[in-house]
């Protein structure tokens, strides 16, 4: 595809990688499964090594893990779902680390792409929410208790639930669950994509005039930060707002 | 100039029974269209959160991350915008 006579690749090469293992099973490695499996590992050895080490003054990596537990009850739980959340804060906690993980390979020099910028595990765990907050709330409030309080919210004149209820229905079952998965693979394609416009800018000024790359590189400077920051960003709203769900589903609305 | 006209009409005729010009055109215009509403609607939350910050900074942090939950849920309407332009390029 070329615009403004620049070599831009078509979109599909950009998030499309060859499959280099298990070719043609349904264990197929591509670079995206690879970034994935970093991910979890880089997860699940941060706790480990720093529950492993003990010592009243938290230090090196058990510092890291403590800040993050911190972070998420007290930016996430605490203001969500209150002092009944506290047993989500390792779920919510894991959550968080995996898909910030995951993100941040969106800027580390020689992998540079967010895992994320692929459909199958923001749905998975968009799915994994919802069968979490759905039960949590047949669970706190009984089966029909839970559909009244979610489809019939208090506090609306009778007539209008005609409008309400479908309204409802369609937000809390159906677009809730695509809305996270698509919030966080969207961000992660637009960054994705707004680097490689700028990287593939750079480079083509580069060959060609050399001066007139210092704009385009400046700004995928600039953007790489920016990106560190919406990847940071989005793995705190897909969290906070799993929370905010379960919290919703534990305390209705009275 | 009449041939001039003559021969943008015929390229714009092309694009037309081609399709992919309009398509990329219609791409375009939904993602600009789908952004400006979100636009607006973030600077209402985050403007609102500044207020709520500064009438009472010992409050902040419930503002900040209410204001986050607010741009998440506006922010929603232009990622969809986004994905139709995706969906759409030739």
């Amino acid at each position: 595809m070329k615009i403004l006579a620049l070599e831009f690749p078509p979109v599909s090469h950009l998030f499309e990688w060859p499959d280099f293992a298990f070719e043609g099973t349904p264990l197929a490695m591509n670079k995206t499964v690879l970034i994935y499996l970093f991910a979890f590992a880089l997860t699940l050895g941060l706790f480990l090594l720093a529950g492993s080490k003990k010592g009243l003054v938290p230090r090196g990596i058990s510092h890291v893990a403590e800040g993050g537990i911190n972070f998420v009850e007290d930016s996430i739980v605490a203001q969500t779902m209150g002092p009944d959340g506290k047993k989500y804060v390792p779920f919510l906690t894991t959550m968080f680390f995996f898909i910030f993980f995951s993100n941040i390979f969106e800027v580390i020099p020689f992998i540079q792409f967010p895992a994320n910028a692929r459909m199958a595990v923001p749905i998975a765990m968009a799915l994994m929410v919802w069968v979490i907050y759905n039960f949590l709330g047949v669970k706190n409030q009984g089966f029909f208790g839970y559909i009244k309080n979610s489809l019939f919210p208090p506090g609306v004149p009778k007539a209008l639930y005609i409008i309400v209820t479908p309204i409802e229905f369609f937000s809390v079952f159906i677009i809730r669950p695509l809305s996270l998965a698509i919030r966080l693979w969207a961000n992660m394609v637009a960054g994705h994509l707004l680097l490689v416009t700028f990287a593939v800018l750079s480079a083509t000024l580069w060959d060609s005039t050399y001066v007139g790359a210092v704009a385009p590189a400046a700004m995928l400077i600039l953007m790489t930060g920016f990106e560190i920051l919406v990847s940071f960003l989005q793995a705190f709203i897909f969290t906070i707002l799993t929370a905010v769900y379960m919290g919703g589903a534990i305390h209705p609305e009275h | 100039m009449l041939s001039l006209i003559a021969s943008t009409i015929s390229i714009l005729a092309a694009a037309v029974t081609e399709g992919e010009g309009l398509k990329a055109i219609g791409a375009g215009l939904g993602y600009g269209l789908a952004a400006i509403g979100p636009g607006i609607g973030i600077g209402i939350v985050v403007g609102a959160a500044i207020d709520a910050m500064t009438r009472q900074p010992e409050s902040a942090g419930t503002a900040r991350t209410t204001m986050f939950l607010g741009i998440a849920f506006t922010e929603a309407l232009a990622l969809i915008g986004f994905v139709v332009f995706i969906l759409l390029l030739p």
